[in-house]
């Protein structure tokens, strides 16, 4: 269950393009599990910047001089993270979590593929500890436009078997998109699980991949919230339920993590004309 | 007493004597005056994790419609200076499974409920009123004529004093007579206090003080409207002092009407601004998104600043706004006078 505290910024430091926030959030390690996101109030009480900034769980710290701490990365994109970039030692901030469903974790130790697109890598790394702790090989393949916004190559190498980096412009790794190495990858290892996080457009193409090499895929999708809680409804995309139909469901609640095989990607942004309620069929 | 016991970190309402905070809208008594706004907190399930939801006014519920609905296509939302546009288009499961799945469960909870109704016509109205008669656990109905989020945006039926009063005199014959009826009413008309003065004539119990404001925004990266819907509706503080003008307004003009004030309302300050103007409760909305406890500390806080300025109750502040008024011929009773 998620709760609200303040907390307590301990550090912000610069990694490539992003900045690492190790903030202290009493109760929310207890309850963390790999893909959980918080929200973090911006600006302060007065702020004319009203809503939360989704962010994942990167690392989290029960224990310690500071009790339980969460570190989140951010990627500036705009006056909401560019003001988290800017909190130093000391500051606090309105966070709240842990929310969303968490990644499935596999019973057995089978093979797993993670790919992180930029900072999309953040949710990956306790991930690969958890599923290394269950036996699962983890091989990981990280990608972004350039070399500074990857994020956290040389923590990942430690938690895993094979690490492959691409950059579109060549600047590190192999020159071209994540989904460019996947296939052999993929082949190589025998992947039973792939899990993503980063930009839809890389989410649709890595769903499409690992269903190709009929291995089970959880994607953490990124879509704008307003409360990240479940009540404002913006945060939806269209997503196949097990009886087959499709829902126009919440990302927040119902996600962030969701099955790369039902989630319609090439429909996101409109309301498919089968889905549930959709106007074009008057929902009889 | 301290006004800084009363803080945004104020956890408790039972540091509070001496102020009475139970409140009426219409016959449904209330243990306070803060309620939730319709389309901000769901039907009160998730907020439960964070504030007791039975603690707080009653929770008033997304606007349901007869049949499960998708809603609009993303983006839905954008953030706008204090504020927000948003166009969900009236997403939901429909009046059945709200009604077994959400209510029953607010019921079970023990929170008090405003359900809110949205129709594409005035005969869906009368039909969700019918299915809600005689159903447990219906506190109020507010009748949401105000969505701007519709197919035809032309044809709000709060923008037109006959087609409100119609729909209202539809919701009114089909409900129970004992239900307390509220219309939501938009800000987006000419003269407020005409249609509100045409709801009321047409039965209704009491009013809902404003809906979003109709606005837009444009993406200057796609150069394209930033949302899928276009338009949209501009909600939170930016809004505030609209709202708390036609709350003014249709107090001046109807000063035995209770108003329910809504927008922008984001601390215990706010909420009393809403108060002296002469609602007799109010919703906190959007500011939910930023802060899931806020209905919650808004009541505490609102406590306070009532203490602070020497009100024993509520009820003395509603309208205090304006005393000496000739409308009212209001006298101030030798209250500390505020400031």
């Amino acid at each position: 269950m998620p709760i609200q505290v303040r907390g307590e910024v301990l550090d912000v430091r610069r990694a490539g393009a992003y900045y690492v926030l190790s903030i202290t959030a009493p109760g929310i390690p207890e309850s963390f599990r790999p893909g959980h996101f918080v929200t973090i109030g911006i600006g302060g009480e007065e702020s004319s910047l009203i809503l939360r900034r989704a962010l994942a769980i990167h690392q989290v710290q029960s224990r310690g001089v500071y009790g339980g701490t969460i570190d989140v990365v951010v990627g500036v994109h705009g006056q909401g993270t560019r003001w988290l970039s800017e909190r130093h030692r000391h500051d606090f901030l309105d966070i709240v979590g842990p929310l969303g469903k968490p990644f499935v974790l596999p019973k057995e130790g089978v093979p797993c593929l993670l790919v992180g697109g930029g900072y999309g890598s953040a949710p990956l790394f306790m991930l690969a500890e958890q599923l290394r702790e269950r036996g699962c090989r983890v091989d990981v393949v990280l990608g972004a436009s350039s070399e500074d916004k990857l994020y956290g190559v040389l923590d990942i190498k430690r938690v895993s078997s094979m690490l492959t980096i691409t950059t579109e412009d060549g600047s590190s790794g192999t020159k071209g998109r994540v989904t460019d190495v996947l296939p052999s990858i993929m082949e190589h290892n025998n992947s039973a699980v792939v899990y993503a996080c980063g930009p839809m457009g890389m989410l649709e193409a890595v769903a499409a991949v690992a269903a190709e090499y009929r291995a089970y895929s959880q994607c953490s999708v990124e879509e704008a919230m307003a409360c990240g809680i479940g009540i404002c409804m913006t945060c939806v995309l269209p997503v196949i339920g097990e009886d087959g139909r499709t829902r126009m469901l919440r990302s927040c609640v119902e996600g962030p993590i969701f099955r790369g095989d039902l989630v319609r990607w090439a429909e996101i942004g409109t309301v498919p004309a089968d889905a549930l309620g959709a106007p074009e069929l008057d929902a009889s | 007493m301290s006004r800084a016991m009363f803080g945004r970190t104020a956890g408790s309402a039972a540091a509070l004597p001496g102020v009475d905070m139970s409140a009426n809208l219409g016959s449904l008594a209330m243990p306070s005056p803060v309620l939730t706004a319709s389309g901000c907190a769901a039907s009160g399930r998730e907020l439960d994790q964070f504030f007791d939801i039975t603690k707080i006014g009653a929770i008033v519920t997304k606007s349901v419609m007869l049949r499960a609905r998708s809603g609009r296509p993303t983006p839905r939302m954008c953030e706008t200076p204090s504020g927000m546009l948003n166009s969900i288009g009236l997403q939901g499961p429909g009046i059945e499974h709200f009604i077994e799945e959400d209510l029953a469960w607010l019921t079970a909870r023990g929170a008090r409920t405003v359900v809110s109704i949205a129709g594409e016509s005035v005969e869906e109205y009368g039909k969700l009123a019918q299915k809600l008669r005689a159903v447990e656990g219906v506190d109020a109905i507010e009748v949401n004529i105000s969505c701007p989020n519709v197919a035809k945006r032309n044809q709000v039926f709060a923008c037109d004093p006959e087609l409100a009063a119609n729909v209202i005199l539809t919701v009114r014959r089909q409900s129970d007579s004992q239900t307390p009826i509220f219309a939501k009413l938009s800000p987006d008309v000419t003269d407020i206090t005409e249609i509100a003065r045409s709801v009321v004539r047409a039965g209704v119990d009491g009013l809902t003080v404003i809906n979003t404001a109709l606005g837009m925004v444009i993406d200057v990266e796609t150069m394209r409207p930033a949302l899928a819907g276009v338009t949209g509706g501009l909600s939170g503080p930016a809004i505030r002092p609209i709202a708390l003008r036609c709350v003014w307004q249709i107090r001046q003009a109807l000063p035995d009407i209770p108003i329910l004030g809504v927008g922008g309302i984001r601390t215990g300050l706010d909420a009393l601004q809403f108060i002296l103007a002469g609602a007799n409760a109010v919703s906190v909305g959007t500011m939910t998104f930023n802060d899931p406890s806020a209905p919650f500390r808004v009541q505490n806080e609102l406590a306070g600043e009532l203490a602070d300025r020497g009100f024993e109750s509520v009820r003395e502040a509603i309208s205090y706004g304006h005393r000496g008024a000739e409308v009212f011929g209001l006298e101030s009773e030798g209250e500390t006078e505020p400031e």
